[in-house]
């Protein structure tokens, strides 16, 4: 599903990662811990593609396609998800215009006319009812007045509406109470299948508690340290990241 | 449709060239440039003008000679020559192309991606038509309708011949020859626009659209519109055309003037597309106009915009609120890109007891361009209880371009109640970055931001305009983040 070798990326002149490998089978969840500055949030966005962000060695290899060569939307067209740390509020943008043009210009990618708009709404409803998300915020513009706890549900909600082979999930537990917590997770778990693919990136424990990663992996300075099951999690909740 | 009618149609289609009906040599027709009383003199005799008319001219002449250019706006261009340009004939003086491959490919794409039909692409681009047998029928059964209901709809060279007594009671009283340099300018070398009256309590079954006058399109350089709504009736009147414009006048300055009589409402619409000149900004159309609405009692003006054309727009569409309980509303788009400039906005001028007005007014700009808002709301003594809502909100797709707000309020009565609200931002990386990684490509998502950002004024626009001036928007400012 997803081979990363060797991977260096840098903003401007500061290197964040420092030969990042890491490879994720079909159906597996990877969850990637870290401290502060560790390059979780930058791994988030060299896969996505952000433009900011320099890849200057290495390769990701997604699918059997190099997707360092792709712009963000093809990349997200091939089935690469990102759910964001801070969602972005469009003033103006329904939810559902932005939700149709996203959905259509990943079928037009593979050759397939605009979705009809029953099946588009009968989605919609099928996917809302997974995060609990009700019609007020499914009509409002995209993200916009939306609390914390609603911003990280509508990810979720387009997660689920876009069917992803990949979803990249940036600490999507800040910010959130117990039972945002529970609602989002249980979205996810809805979402598990052989065929689609997890990275979650989390400060805490917590989250795996509600969301079982297959592995943890451990980033410090740019680089994977520590990989290991589940109860590695658990192990660095107790000791800390200096242990490792 | 008898064959003569059709006929006489379709020679006003193919023959739009020779539109001001001296159908003898083009060159012959065209006055020597400059400016003085024998030229004022020369168009009116040639337009077959009564005395008044001409006395009208030349009184706007008069003044015209003792006043300067203005230099208060927030615009930098060299002043255009006024004894270089020929007040006559000039503005039908286009070159007819044998076939759409002549046209500019470039402007070609453009209509091309608006959606223009071919018949019309070739329209527009000045391409000889042969044969529009649909306009035709549709222009004709537009005017039977119209007649019947009494609305008059026609050319104001028309009007000066066939309703002078209307002509004469409303032109100039809304926008007086004195009011400003270029509307003196208008008043005295006008060479035709439109006329519109609508009778006491009829309500235009549709939009009345420049469009549908096919011989009038196009009518130029010193472009006069007089539309006069008559107790309780409504019109909604629909001004220009998305499909973008070259023209080789460069200085275009038109007066539009509206009557609202008692109950009655008008709602005009504009989409403004002419001509921006290249990347330098060389070449594009100088837009000076006046426009001004008077509301007399319970009447409402609604003005709304979508300006992206033109290298500098100096535009200030207002509404003279003089009856009680009268309302003007102002709701406007302004694109600005490369190296166009724009100063528009409205003014509100409340006399009424318990006028409302509406200001909603959308800058957005890009690459080097210059994008100001200027409005007025003055609350005369006489206002009591006059109330004002505006919101200007500022969108810059740039580090290099400029949006400026000059909000000017003058509350002379204490019953007033203004409110103001004003917002800048900066197109968002951010935004573009989350639409591309939900699968949408980055002119698609510049599209949706601004055409979410425009909303609140292009939902206020005609369908027919809606579909066209969304596109035009995004077309406006394709390539233009950075």
């Amino acid at each position: 599903m997803l081979k990363i070798k060797n991977l260096h990326a840098q903003v401007g002149d500061t290197k964040i990662l420092n030969g990042l490998n890491l490879e994720v089978g079909p159906g597996e969840v990877h969850a990637i811990m870290g401290p502060n500055g560790s390059g979780k949030s930058t791994l988030a966005s060299v896969l996505s593609g952000r433009e900011a962000y320099e890849v200057t060695e290495g390769s990701v290899d997604f699918d059997g396609v190099d997707v360092l060569d792709m712009d963000a939307s093809d990349r997200a067209r091939e089935g690469l998800f990102l759910a964001f740390q801070y969602p972005v509020e469009i003033p103006g943008v329904s939810n559902m215009n932005f939700m149709k043009a996203a959905i259509n210009g990943k079928r037009a990618h593979s050759g397939l006319d605009p979705i009809k708009g029953t099946d588009f709404l009968q989605k919609v409803k099928e996917c809302a009812s997974l995060v609990e998300l009700d019609g007020r915020l499914r009509d409002r513009s995209v993200n916009e007045g939306f609390s914390g706890g609603e911003k990280k549900r509508n990810e979720i909600f387009q997660m689920a509406m876009l069917e992803p082979k990949l979803a990249v999930l940036d600490e999507t537990d800040s910010g959130l109470d117990i039972d945002a917590l529970r609602v989002v997770s249980q979205g996810v778990n809805a979402m598990r299948s052989d065929e689609r693919s997890f990275i979650v990136i989390t400060h805490y424990q917590r989250l795996l508690d509600h969301i079982v990663p297959d592995y943890v992996h451990v980033l410090s300075e740019g680089q994977i340290v520590k990989s290991g099951g589940k109860e590695l999690a658990l192990e660095l909740e107790e000791k800390g990241y200096d242990w490792i | 449709m008898s064959q003569t009618e059709e006929d006489k149609l379709l020679n006003q289609v193919t023959g739009k060239s020779y539109e001001f009906g001296f159908t003898t040599d083009i060159e012959s027709e065209t006055i020597a440039p400059g400016l003085n009383e024998g030229v004022i003199r020369e168009i009116s005799s040639k337009k077959n003008e009564p005395e008044w008319m001409l006395e009208w001219r030349l009184n706007a002449f008069k003044i015209w000679s003792e006043m300067e250019e203005p230099e208060w706006a927030h615009l930098e261009y060299p002043k255009p020559d006024l004894q270089a340009i020929s007040y006559y004939s000039a503005p039908k003086k286009k070159k007819e192309l044998k076939s759409l491959d002549e046209v500019d490919p470039e402007l070609r794409k453009t209509m091309e991606k608006l959606g223009i039909s071919l018949e019309e692409q070739k329209r527009l681009s000045g391409v000889a038509v042969d044969f529009v047998m649909d306009s035709v029928s549709v222009a004709t059964s537009f005017k039977d309708k119209l007649a019947e209901l009494g609305v008059i709809f026609c050319s104001l060279s028309e009007a000066v011949q066939e309703h002078p007594e209307l002509v004469k009671k409303y032109i100039g009283t809304v926008v007086p020859q004195r009011d400003n340099y270029y509307a003196a300018l208008n008043s005295a070398v006008f060479t035709d626009g439109s006329f519109c009256y609508i009778p006491k309590g009829v309500r235009c079954p549709m939009e009345l659209s420049t469009y549908f006058r096919i011989n009038e399109a196009g009518t130029g350089q010193f472009e006069r519109t007089l539309l006069v709504a008559d107790e309780g009736s409504y019109v909604s009147y629909l001004e220009g055309c998305t499909a973008p414009q070259r023209d080789e006048n460069q200085l275009h300055a038109a007066v539009v003037e509206i009557i609202s009589l008692d109950d009655a409402e008008v709602k005009y619409s504009t989409v403004q597309n002419w001509y921006p000149g290249d990347e330098e900004g060389k070449g594009g159309v100088y837009n000076f106009v006046t426009k001004r609405g008077i509301c007399h009692k319970r009447s409402k003006i609604s003005w709304t915009q979508v300006e992206t054309g033109s290298a500098v727009t100096w535009k200030y569409p207002s509404c003279i609120l003089k009856g009680d309980d009268s309302i003007g509303e102002f709701f406007s788009v302004a694109v600005t890109n490369n190296m166009q400039q724009a100063d528009t906005g409205t003014k509100m001028i409340h006399l009424g007891k318990r006028s409302r007005s509406t200001i909603i007014s959308k800058g957005i700009s890009a690459g080097k361009s210059q994008n100001s808002y200027r409005g007025l709301v003055k609350i005369n003594p006489g206002a009591t209880n006059a109330r004002n809502f505006s919101v200007c909100d500022s969108l810059l797709m740039s580090s290099t371009c400029g949006a400026h707000t000059y909000p000017y309020i003058e509350a002379n009565n204490p019953t007033a109640k203004i409110e103001h609200e004003a917002t800048t931002s900066k197109i968002g990386e951010d935004q573009i970055f989350y639409c591309q990684q939900r699968g949408i490509e980055e002119e698609e998502a510049i599209g949706l931001i601004v055409k979410g950002y425009a909303k609140e004024v292009l939902n206020k626009l005609p369908m027919e305009f809606a579909v066209e001036a969304q596109k035009l928007l995004t077309i406006s400012l394709e390539g233009s983040v950075g």
